[in-house]
């Protein structure tokens, strides 16, 4: 094992450590926790990234990837191995998510108040009023656990460590967005974080179990989960292709990608297992921006990335099935998010739709085979989501500590609260409003432009027509929430007393923003089209797309640079953003005025406003039958009916052998023992009243013996 | 000369009076009282005995001291004893003192 194969395998070991020390050792002192864990993640991003510069200063390294194993579970004659690796695609990730886990964590230390005293009101699992967060210490612990995981889970060289990373993320989810605990709500229909925390382990936990099936075809196939040994060996490749499965007509390959890419619906959040997602925005904000940008989600591309090869394999015979449902899921994932985002009112919830939406525009381009597509927007949507996630933190932070102040009863989440903060906020202003272009697509500067213009630019090179017009729509949509969500936040005036005495939030999370704000736009560089005029000369000739080819043994059919997509993507993204401009910026909205849009759909805006009621379709559908088979016919007719009901008859045709021998024990056993000592009690009972217990009555007894003697000896001497 | 049978009926009478107030008597502090009678006729006995039978000899003086030191000491703790009893149960009938009782 060579230095810097130690350094990939010391890289997830910091943050994990760091939980593990924080939660045994160093949960009395604040500041020691957030030290140790940001100690940590630190030491993690310096190795990190020395592997990711020592990778991108090797010329091709794709081809010599880094990469070291050791036998861990010996099975029969062979061993299962497990190990790290290293190759381009790993090094995309290793570049942004240790750095974005890092100013996450330090976020925290400003949105947790640290520094002021602990406020008495407070409760513990409850979010603070004015005071230091009272579960400090646990927080920075289950942050450093989550860097943690999804670190392992990228250095991974096989299958089952990359799903020991993805589960302990899973259970991190679960702690994290359930942390305020303690919470509950006025009106009894609102998730509350510890629904929410339930709700987003069960669906990726069902997600998770399709998976495991998969892994273990996947294994029971190959006899290996090492994604080199697998994806690079043509011969395993078409051994996979050329089997059948369970299912008639479809190949095992197929079969096991889609039991595989069920995970990737669950996690990251695809139709129709998307429903956890926006309830995990009950979780605090920094949880959001660590769940929806650097980990979890992200988490559930890169997998399908990943495995990629499995999925596209066979796809020269008239297209691989699995890579059609991927497409159709993503694409429709995308817009049917991004509707929904148009009528959120709350300023997180509209991130998480959109998150939602933009993991659909990763997904659709996997399905159309543009991998590098959607390594690249995972990366830029790394950056700008984290930094809108960190933004609206700051934002609703400002409006709790105006709330503070104005003593209102208001939802500091809600966007029609605010208004007007541009001024009060002008950090977190700035920053949002660059992480808003950079997700709406603000041509030519943004890096969120870039990713999603080669994702549309695949569509349109590889005929994918509906696709491509799909994800225009979802695009324009996206722009259009976006403007919404900037000019109901900061523009206009206040349309509370909180929005007016909302103010900046402290360095710790400013400087965050700031630093995400830099590589939103930057990001986007690394990515465009080699032949893009002027540009793509002036930018290295892609040198994303350069370093990532042969990360995968896929063949990439290039394409060359046309006018179309570009000219498409600048029209979706600067026309929603000025249809959103038009509707919400140009006349602000007032105090208690009504969402133009709102006026304007009727009723397709409730329905969206209510996410086509497919959490109450979900409740109907499948949580109400599943609980009257439980309460209903398991528990009632299953279980207290026929196997009480047969463990009854049993115990009373015992209760009837047994009395029977009482019987036989009494008048046969125990006759002669029980006279004895019913005798013995008898006799005792009988004399007792000798015993006064006065010492006169005694004496007579003596004075009498004695007399008695007396007269018998005189007797004897006559 | 008084005979030595006088002695003997008026010590056999002092104990048998105290043996009636011994056996009859509901008052702890009467027995006590009772009780040195019986004592008294007892020694009433040895000392009569000891001047008509061995008048030489000390021995009978001794054992009637003996016993007086005996009583004395009796009448002592049996007293105190009366009156933690007292103390404890604010009584001193002996009837009403019958713990051991069954």
């Amino acid at each position: 094992m060579n230095a810097s194969a130690l350094t990939v395998w010391l890289i997830p070991v910091p943050p994990l450590l760091s939980a593990t020390v924080i939660l045994l050792v160093t949960f009395r002192s604040r500041w020691l926790s957030h030290t140790m864990a940001l100690t940590a993640i630190g030491i993690s991003l310096v190795l990190g990234w020395s592997v990711v510069f020592g990778a991108l200063a090797t010329p091709h390294f794709a081809d010599h990837p880094l990469a070291s194993s050791i036998d861990w579970l010996p099975t029969g004659s062979t061993a299962l191995r497990m190990g790290v690796a290293v190759d381009p695609l790993t090094v995309v990730m290793l570049f942004f998510v240790p750095l974005a886990c890092a100013l996450i964590i330090l976020y925290s230390v400003g949105y947790s108040n640290f520094g002021k005293a602990l406020d008495a009101h407070d409760e513990v699992g409850s979010p603070p009023h004015n005071g230091v967060e009272p579960l400090y210490p646990r927080f920075f612990a289950f942050l450093s656990l989550f860097a943690g995981a999804m670190l392992l889970l990228v250095v991974a060289d096989n299958l089952l460590l990359l799903f020991f990373g993805w589960e302990i993320m899973g259970l991190c989810s679960y702690l994290l967005i359930g942390f305020w605990y303690g919470r509950n709500y006025a009106d009894p229909h609102q998730t509350t974080p510890r629904q929410a925390a339930v709700k987003a382990f069960l669906t990726t936990r069902l997600a998770d179990v399709i998976m495991l099936l998969g892994i273990a075809y996947l294994y029971a196939e190959t006899g290996t989960l090492n994604f080199r040994e697998i994806f690079f060996n043509p011969e395993l490749m078409e051994k996979l292709v050329a089997t059948p499965s369970y299912i008639s007509g479809l190949a095992a390959a197929h079969m096991i990608g889609l039991l595989i890419f069920a995970g990737t619906v669950g996690k990251s959040a695809q139709f129709p297992l998307h429903t956890w997602l926006p309830d995990a925005m009950e979780g605090p904000t920094p949880v959001s921006a660590m769940i929806h940008a650097a980990a979890m989600v992200s988490a559930g591309v890169y997998m399908v990335i990943r495995v990629f090869p499995l999925l596209g394999a066979g796809a020269g015979e008239g297209g691989s099935p699995v890579l059609a449902i991927i497409t159709v899921v993503g694409s429709f994932t995308a817009l049917f998010a991004a509707t929904i985002a148009v009528a959120q009112n709350d300023v997180k919830k509209v991130l998480a739709y959109s998150t939602i939406s933009q993991l659909g525009f990763m997904i659709t381009a996997l399905g159309i085979g543009a991998y590098i597509a959607a390594a690249f927007h995972l990366m830029t949507h790394a950056f700008f989501k984290a930094l809108l996630f960190l933004g609206s933190g700051s934002i609703i932070h400002g409006m709790e500590h105006g709330a503070h102040h104005s003593h209102e009863h208001i939802d500091p989440q809600d966007m029609r609260n605010m208004g007007g903060l541009a001024a009060r906020m002008p950090v977190t202003y700035i920053t949002f409003l660059i992480g808003g272009l950079s997700l709406a697509g603000f041509p030519f500067v943004t890096a969120g432009f870039w990713s999603k213009d080669e994702i549309l630019a695949d569509a349109l090179a590889h005929n994918h027509t509906t696709v491509l017009v799909v994800l225009l729509l979802a695009a324009f949509l996206t722009a259009f929430y976006t403007m919404r969500q900037i000019a109901l936040t900061f523009w206009g005036a206040p349309r509370t007393e909180s929005a007016a005495h909302a103010h900046e939030s402290a360095w710790t999370m400013t400087l965050p923003l700031v630093v995400l704000a830099f590589f939103a736009v930057t990001a986007g560089y690394v990515g465009v089209h080699h032949e893009f005029p002027v540009l793509g000369h002036l930018l290295g000739e892609n040198p994303f797309e350069h370093f990532l080819m042969g990360a995968l043994p896929v063949e990439l059919d290039g394409f060359s640079f046309k006018w179309t997509p570009v000219l498409l993507s600048v029209l979706v993204g600067l026309g929603g953003l000025l249809a959103g401009w038009l509707v919400y910026g140009r006349r602000p909205l007032g105090v208690g005025d009504a969402d133009p849009v709102q006026a304007a759909l009727g009723p397709v805006h409730t329905l969206l406003g209510n996410k086509y009621y497919l959490d109450e379709f979900y409740q109907a559908a499948f949580i109400a039958p599943a609980k009257w088979v439980s309460t209903v016919f398991v528990s009632r007719i299953v279980d207290r009916g026929m196997i009480d009901g047969l463990l009854h008859s049993l115990a009373r045709l015992m209760l009837g052998i047994g009395s029977g021998t009482v019987l036989i024990e009494k008048w046969g056993v125990n006759y002669v023992p029980d006279q004895l000592a019913d005798g013995v009690q008898a006799t005792g009972n009988g004399s007792r009243f000798v015993q006064t217990g006065q010492v006169q009555t005694y004496l007579l007894g003596v004075v009498v013996a004695v007399l008695a003697m007396t007269a018998a000896l005189l007797m004897a001497a006559r | 000369m008084v005979p030595l049978s006088w002695y003997l009926v008026l010590a056999a009478l002092l104990f048998s009076l105290g043996i009636y107030g011994v056996l009859a008597r509901a008052n702890a502090i009467g027995i006590l009282m009772a009780l040195e009678l019986m004592l008294n006729g007892v020694i009433l006995n040895i000392v009569a005995f000891w001047r008509y039978r061995a008048p030489t000899q000390v021995s009978g003086q001794m054992f009637a001291i003996i016993v007086f030191v005996v009583a004395a000491a009796e009448a002592a703790v049996g007293l105190a004893l009366i009156i933690s009893i007292y103390r404890r149960r604010g009584t001193v009938v002996a009837e009403d003192v019958s713990l051991l009782k069954w």
